[in-house]
């Protein structure tokens, strides 16, 4: 109860400063919704958005279509695009800035609520023993650190070119060659899959849920894998008039920083509803907290407003929740 | 405070005091380093990836590798330290005073105590220091620094030999997590890309002598004023040889003396100091001209006593201006501000010097103008190097020790990469805020006090007199040089 109230807290204190919103912030949620949208776009790069929409649309959590690694020989512009990519990921000047960025915060976020929850792990590896699901992997930009903290992570993505991305790139590091493993597939893939039920003790969703067509699934998936009493971790943006209007009429039609069409409003979802949607599931929500991403100095701070990005964590109760699952599909 | 900085024309030339390789206990922590084991077991899995490797175990890199050793947030990284010289030993002190001496700030005194070696060295052998008097020879200004009622240490004299030596010690202690590879060169550095391409190692990779290559995410140059690591690094450096040469040596006092004052006073042809050693022992680092310095180094002993103590004490540069102006300002002064002023105390006089102690070598000072590139940082001499004179070479990289390893500290608790720029531009953003100024003061110092232009002597008679007379800005002063 204590959590609702903090929430609803947070969306009087960005009812307030909307109103008031200083101008030069307006350049933020752009520059925040660029990057979110070249995630996405590279995913169109393979050339089957058209043909996942629809897709996802009817499955779920498919947005995006799976192309197995094992079916093509490589093709040498293939390799050399992915090569292009591969630089890009982990470029930290780049066009993901703002992801390596943000790191300075959900880095943290994670260690520490990891920490309160499961102790200590071993000095100089604070996440020894634990098992992570990093979802939407990407590059792997936070699945490496979570690796170095001692963590054993998987890291899923459905593009497959990330995820080999992250592979080569992760690959070359010793240390991360043990305890680091990605996959190309989805959520519900790998709920299927034997041995995963109950199977970690944290499932980081970092920038991922703007971009799935249905969460009533997605949460699910994550209440079946999670251990009993194992935390969520998402970053997202809100669904506000705020971010309506700086991310997609500014950044897609007045300033066509993006592609028109690139981000879907509905898609946003604020707190309050994340946290709904996350009670009926029998995931409990700990903490939510507001960040700011300042273009100019390229850095993420905590805000107190959730109003445009937020980063949530919650953890799974340990008795059965009630029976409000998505049962519909 | 006149410490010097490690240079190795000295070091040729009196290592033979120190060191003896004690083979029983080299043995003992090289077990690990045989070559053939790690090249036939880990060579091609790429098994020989550092997470630190350090170039360079002088004071200033020994301390890295133990500061980064003893750090929790560092436990279970592979951390690599490699000496081209012999691993430096010392039970016991030997008889005879090493010259390259230098002075420790209660800073880095600190530093050494937090990293176990200070009570090394407090049972090899140090000695502290009360006061420093700093005066003029062309006009009797003087100033004096000391602690609150000569209660507490300004600073240590400690020969270079024993901080390597308490070091080495305290490294043993870590055999599990430093490896420390002696007499080791490294004859190639190669690069990475300042970002990941397909197919390349994206670790800097080290060749050494003998064929074997290490890759590293992160290389810190410790590797002194002619770092390899700087210059293959292309890193450009500033830097001015002061057309000036030190002369060192051991000197015996004519009596034993309490000895707790640092002297130092500025000649026209540069600075003369004197470090207690002991009650009847002090080190001499004497910043002249080359073609002087040759005089002074082939000089029978009797005739270098005597220009030392010459130098000491001769009132030969004073002129009747700037003497009756500056007593005249110090007169006022000692009206305004009646408790300000300190006493003027005559240093010791010297009888000889220690036998075959004396060696000069030339003065310069660099600054690289980067101390850090993508997946290397720069420490010490490698990264700045000082004129003598106020003693700040060893303390200037013992407070870089401090910081990098507090950056690495919380890089890895964050989990990052060690070799990244962003936490490495932090090291280099703090540490140029504090070297920069410290470097330019002592540069600044060192020319002024290189003239006997009466207006400039006037200047900076007044200047030494009324910082004298202010406390206050006297304890700065102190404060920021015992960081």
């Amino acid at each position: 109860m204590f959590s609702k109230k903090s929430v609803r807290l947070a969306g009087f204190v960005f009812i307030k400063s909307r109103l008031k919103w200083p101008i030069p912030v307006i350049k933020y949620p752009t520059n925040e919704c660029q990057c979110a949208v070249l995630k996405r776009s590279h995913s169109s790069w393979t050339g089957h958005k058209q043909q996942t929409h629809s897709e996802g649309k009817s499955r779920g959590v498919h947005i995006y279509s799976v192309r197995h690694v094992s079916s093509s020989t490589l093709d040498p512009a293939e390799v050399r695009k992915f090569q292009v990519l591969a630089n890009k990921w982990w470029d930290i000047q780049g066009e993901f800035a703002p992801l390596h960025a943000m790191n300075e915060l959900r880095v943290p976020f994670i260690r520490d609520n990891l920490l309160t929850v499961h102790g200590g792990g071993e000095l100089g590896r604070p996440l020894a023993g634990l098992r992570i699901l990093d979802v939407g992997c990407g590059g792997g930009l936070l699945t490496e650190p979570l690796g170095r903290m001692g963590a054993e992570v998987l890291g899923i993505d459905p593009v497959e070119v990330s995820v080999r991305t992250a592979e080569m790139h992760s690959s070359l590091d010793p240390a991360l060659r043990e305890r680091v493993r990605y996959r190309a597939c989805t959520m519900e893939e790998l709920t299927e899959e034997e041995g995963n039920e109950e199977a970690f003790d944290a499932i980081v969703a970092s920038e991922v849920l703007e971009h799935l067509a249905d969460l009533d699934t997605f949460v699910h998936c994550c209440y079946c894998m999670l251990k009993p009493g194992g935390s969520l971790f998402v970053t997202t943006i809100s669904r506000t008039q705020l971010s309506y209007i700086l991310g997609i009429v500014m950044a897609e039609q007045v300033l066509r920083i993006v592609p028109r069409g690139t981000h879907e409003w509905d898609k946003f979802i604020s707190p309050v509803e994340l946290e709904t949607l996350l009670e009926s599931s029998g995931i409990s929500v700990q903490s939510v907290r507001g960040m700011l991403y300042n273009p100019l100095s390229r850095c993420w701070s905590w805000q107190q407003s959730t109003a445009v990005n937020y980063a949530l964590h919650a953890i799974k109760q340990k008795e059965e929740p009630p029976h409000q699952t998505p049962a519909e599909d | 405070m006149f410490a010097l900085a490690k240079v190795q024309q000295a070091a040729a030339a009196v290592g033979r005091q120190c060191v003896s390789v004690r083979s029983v206990r080299s043995v003992n922590t090289l077990r690990a380093l045989s070559t053939g084991h790690s090249s036939s077991e880990h060579g091609e899995h790429g098994n020989d990836v550092y997470d630190i490797i350090i170039s360079g175990g002088g004071m200033v890199g020994t301390a890295m590798a133990c500061s980064l050793g003893f750090d929790p947030n560092l436990q279970g990284r592979k951390i690599l330290l490699l000496e081209a010289g012999p691993k430096k030993e010392m039970d016991q002190v030997p008889e005879v005073y090493s010259t390259r001496v230098s002075s420790i700030s209660p800073g880095s005194a600190t530093l050494l105590s937090g990293l176990g070696a200070w009570d090394h060295i407090v049972n090899l052998r140090c000695k502290p220091y009360q006061k420093m008097q700093v005066w003029d020879a062309c006009s009797d200004a003087l100033i004096t620094f000391d602690k609150e009622n000569l209660q507490d240490e300004m600073a240590y004299i400690v020969e270079n030999d024993v901080i390597v030596a308490a070091l080495t010690r305290q490294l043993q202690t870590l055999s599990d997590q430093v490896e420390v590879q002696y007499r080791t060169k490294v004859v190639k550095y190669t690069w990475p890309r300042p970002f990941q391409v397909a197919d390349s190692i994206p670790w800097v990779q080290v060749t050494l002598a003998n064929g074997r290559t290490l890759q590293t995410k992160l290389l810190i140059g410790a590797d002194g004023p002619n770092s390899m690591v700087r210059s293959k690094a292309g890193i450009p450096t500033v830097k001015w040889n002061y057309d000036q040469s030190a002369v060192v040596a051991v000197l015996h006092l004519s009596e034993p003396t309490e000895n707790n004052v640092a002297w130092q006073r500025f000649l026209p042809t540069g600075p003369i100091a004197m470090l207690p050693l002991s009650d009847t022992q002090s080190s001499l680092v004497w910043s002249t001209s080359h073609h002087h310095a040759e005089e002074l180094l082939q000089m029978d002993e009797e005739s270098f006593v005597d220009a030392i103590n010459n130098a000491f004490w001769s009132n030969e540069n004073q002129s009747d201006l700037v003497e009756a102006a500056g007593s005249l300002f110090r007169h006022a002064l000692s009206i305004l501000m009646p408790n300000g002023a300190s006493t003027r105390q005559l240093p010791p006089s010297v009888a000889a010097i220690g036998p075959k102690s004396r060696v000069m070598f030339p003065l310069g000072m660099g600054h690289a103008s980067e101390y850090i590139r993508h997946r290397v940082a720069l420490i010490g001499d490698a990264a700045h190097r000082v004129h003598p004179l106020a003693g700040q070479g060893a303390n200037l990289g013992f407070g870089d020790v401090v910081c990098l390893t507090r950056v690495l500290s919380q890089a890895a608790f964050n989990g990052k990469d060690l070799g990244d720029m962003q936490h490495l531009l932090e090291y280099e953003t703090e540490r140029q805020r504090h070297n920069l100024p410290m470097m330019a003061a002592v540069d600044l110092m060192k020319r002024l006090y290189s003239t006997n232009v009466a207006p400039l002597v006037l200047l900076r008679t007044f200047g030494l007199q009324a910082t004298n007379a202010l406390p206050p800005l006297k304890e700065q002063i102190i404060a920021y040089a015992s960081k």
